[in-house]
């Protein structure tokens, strides 16, 4: 990193703390350079990772002509710019929707489903496998809204409830830790690398 | 036709993408290959039009001069020299791109996730006050697993991080489980529905 580099990364981290006193001026001006800046990234990234190895380099230089399906589908998206011509983008739409729903049936059907169903049903050998298996069935009795939640039915979504609690505050504990490291990283930045106050 | 024709585009492709599963021979196993290409310089067109649209609005506030069009002034420039230098001098390290990304883009994005790290602690002020039996659960994992993960916790207690690890192998997977199963039994029967044409809220308004 250079001088510069240091002195315009410590100034823009510091834009985007002041939110920590109110709504300003510097936060506003960093908030909406990430947004231009994070774009422009996506941009330069899909020209040189996507467009050119996919598209540029297979139609162009190799004459692989059915490349040129997908480039009129992707015209025919960009149109939806221009409300006369807008309805055509529905085609590429259509394509990536389609494509989209066949393989997460398959990916959700193996690797969600069947592969955690698989790993639920292990004999009851040890604690932790009888508290998965009731936690998961608990935990799936509660997602089932067909029934009413009453009776030995109610209690049994009651228990699939508590494991729902652990798990979203085991969750919640590991979201803080992670960002409190990206804020212990920011300060180490701003005190070592800006102003040299620590090594 | 306009109704019929993006129905039959996403049934063709979907149950391509289906078959070739089960079928992972000529001509299934290439057309996957093709569409996933296809796919992806697709999506690479969509974001041209998220690019197109971000332009649109901003120049709009721009031309209009509404209230607060310097930003928008700042989020185009941000956009303009990101592409610019990104296309014109490649993404590799040690290129003008490669420097702006390093000295702008990862203090920016790692300061505003540093940001939340205040506000997630006002919020977990508010949802860990044991109230009720769920919440003093909720409570109790996320304070033994944050003090499990730490040398404090340790220091307390020697066994804190053994049962921070036990909360997390267990309970925790049980639950992260019952929630996988549910989301992928709606995601099964929500492509389902999709590729047999049944829900059609997806072409994106009334064009």
């Amino acid at each position: 990193m250079t001088t510069l580099g240091v002195w315009i990364a410590a100034l823009l981290t510091l834009f985007i703390l002041s939110f920590l006193y109110k709504d300003n001026p510097f936060y506003k001006f960093a908030e909406h350079l990430f947004v231009g800046v994070s774009a422009g990234y996506g941009v330069a990234f899909t020209y040189h990772n996507i467009l050119i190895p996919n598209l540029y380099v297979p139609l162009f230089k190799q004459g692989d002509y059915t490349l040129i399906i997908p480039l009129i589908l992707g015209i025919m998206m960009v149109l939806r710019l221009f409300p006369k011509v807008g309805w055509v983008s529905r085609w590429p739409l259509a394509f990536v929707v389609g494509v989209t729903a066949g393989i997460s049936l398959i990916t959700y059907l193996q690797s969600n489903a069947l592969v955690q169903i698989r790993e639920t049903l292990r004999p009851f050998n040890t604690f932790g496998n009888v508290v998965i298996a009731v936690g998961v069935l608990t935990g799936l009795t509660y997602f089932f809204f067909s029934k009413e939640h009453k009776g030995v039915f109610g209690k049994t979504a009651k228990v699939g409830i508590w494991f729902l609690m652990i798990t979203f505050g085991a969750s919640f504990g590991y979201t803080v830790m992670a960002r409190i490291s990206l804020l212990i990283g920011r300060m180490h930045f701003l005190l070592s690398d800006w102003l040299g106050l620590i090594k | 036709m306009r109704r019929q024709v993006p129905l039959v585009i996403t049934f063709v492709a979907g149950i391509i993408m289906i078959i070739q599963y089960f079928i992972p021979h000529e001509p299934f196993a290439g057309l996957q290959q093709r569409f996933n290409v296809w796919f992806l310089i697709i999506s690479a067109f969509a974001l041209i039009l998220g690019i197109g649209n971000l332009i649109k609005i901003h120049g709009e506030r721009i031309s209009r001069q509404s209230a607060g069009w310097g930003y928008s002034v700042v989020l185009l420039v941000g956009l303009v020299t990101m592409s610019v230098v990104g296309i014109g001098w490649g993404i590799e390290p040690g290129t003008p791109f490669f420097y702006l990304f390093w000295n702008i883009q990862i203090p920016l994005s790692s300061t505003m996730f540093a940001l939340l790290a205040f506000f997630i602690a006002s919020a977990s002020y508010r949802a860990f006050r044991a109230r009720s039996f769920e919440a003093t659960l909720l409570l109790a994992a996320a304070i033994l697993v944050m003090l499990g993960r730490v040398p404090l916790g340790n220091f307390l207690w020697h066994r804190l991080p053994a049962v921070a690890t036990w909360i997390m192998n267990y309970p925790n997977t049980a639950g992260q489980r019952a929630i996988m199963i549910g989301i992928a039994l709606g995601v099964i029967s929500s492509s389902l529905r999709i590729i047999l044409g049944i829900e059609r809220g997806l072409g994106g308004g009334q064009q």
